[in-house]
């Protein structure tokens, strides 16, 4: 994958198919530790012992679970190729914690990207999930958490109206560019 | 320079949405993109980020929804559409060139953009 913001999309997929309700995503580029991380949380079903050993292998996984192990081993494999890895952490009936961590400035790793499509397709595609992302550069953070909208915009109106999804869109797109430090800033 | 977006502004927003919702008529169209690790790669994002921006400019209020891996990764990115009362149509290798087609021909107008089609279905068959 071209963009860490499409492996992101992908670990979302994962949770969303193991019946999660709750996602989070949480972003730090922490430049002075020269570190990227990225983690995904949910409330989903979690794995068995046995799936977490196989999962990061593209190839033990049988024909219905690889879609969940193919995306989680090239997330492994790219996190291993810029000095770092990746981490599960996961229970039962109880949700699973998934933790890449990259060398923010390793040659090989891929930019974040349109982490703002990755959310939107979330989104407008899973109204009714809580979505929690939460994106830290040094000390500045970008919080946006779907919960919220929705108590400001009404429980009779659907998180993927087109208008709504409009107004979201440009919300995150100015809420990202203060990240980065707006006209000024740098790009990840 | 831009005002800024905020939740007071989507309090507004409310209100005018809210209007819209009570002019809405029959059933909805659906919309469905492939969504597994093979479409993303694919370049379903894409597409489907394409769809929601085409659905916006001519204010058509569809569906947009997804599935996961079906078996034909290599046709990959794949949509369905789908129109009230009418049988659903799998359209593969579509790029975000495809979606205003798709969006003028099918969605608005019923017609099937015959060389992008993979499959149709028929309700029974559902």
């Amino acid at each position: 994958m071209e963009e860490l913001s499409l492996h992101i999309l992908d670990l979302v997929q994962n949770s969303l198919g193991a019946s999660a309700t709750k996602v989070e995503i949480h972003i730090e580029e922490d430049v002075s530790r020269d570190r990227f991380l990225l983690e995904v949380r949910d409330n989903g079903g979690g794995m068995t012992k046995e799936f977490v050993e196989e999962v990061l292998s593209p190839f033990t996984t049988t024909r219905t679970t690889r879609r969940v192990g193919l995306g989680l081993s090239l997330l492994d494999m790219a996190a291993q190729r810029c000095g770092g890895g990746v981490e599960i952490d996961t229970e039962l009936g109880k949700g699973t914690r998934i933790r890449a961590v990259f060398q923010h400035s390793h040659w090989d790793r891929a930019p974040l990207g349109d982490i703002g499509a990755t959310l939107m397709t979330i989104i407008a595609a899973n109204p009714e999930i809580h979505l929690i992302y939460e994106h830290r550069v040094g000390e500045r953070i970008f919080i946006l958490d779907t919960e919220e909208i929705k108590d400001a915009l009404g429980r009779d109106i659907p998180l993927n109206n087109m208008a709504v999804l409009g107004w979201l869109e440009e919300y995150m797109a100015q809420g990202l560019d203060e990240l980065y430090g707006g006209e000024e800033g740098w790009r990840p | 320079m831009a005002t800024l977006k905020n939740l007071d502004d989507l309090r507004k927003l409310r209100e005018e949405v809210k209007g819209e919702l009570q002019e809405r008529f029959g059933g909805e169209i659906k919309i469905i993109v492939g969504m597994g690790t093979c479409g993303i790669a694919a370049g379903a994002r894409e597409v489907m980020t394409e769809i929601l921006k085409e659905l916006r400019t001519r204010n058509i209020n569809a569906l947009v929804t997804q599935t996961g891996c079906i078996g034909m990764c290599e046709r990959e990115p794949l949509i369905d559409i789908e129109r009230p009362g009418e049988r659903r149509v799998t359209y593969g290798r579509v790029t975000p060139k495809d979606v205003k087609r798709l969006i003028a021909e099918h969605v608005l107008h019923g017609r099937v953009v015959e060389d992008l089609v993979v499959a149709r279905f028929d309700e029974e068959e559902e």
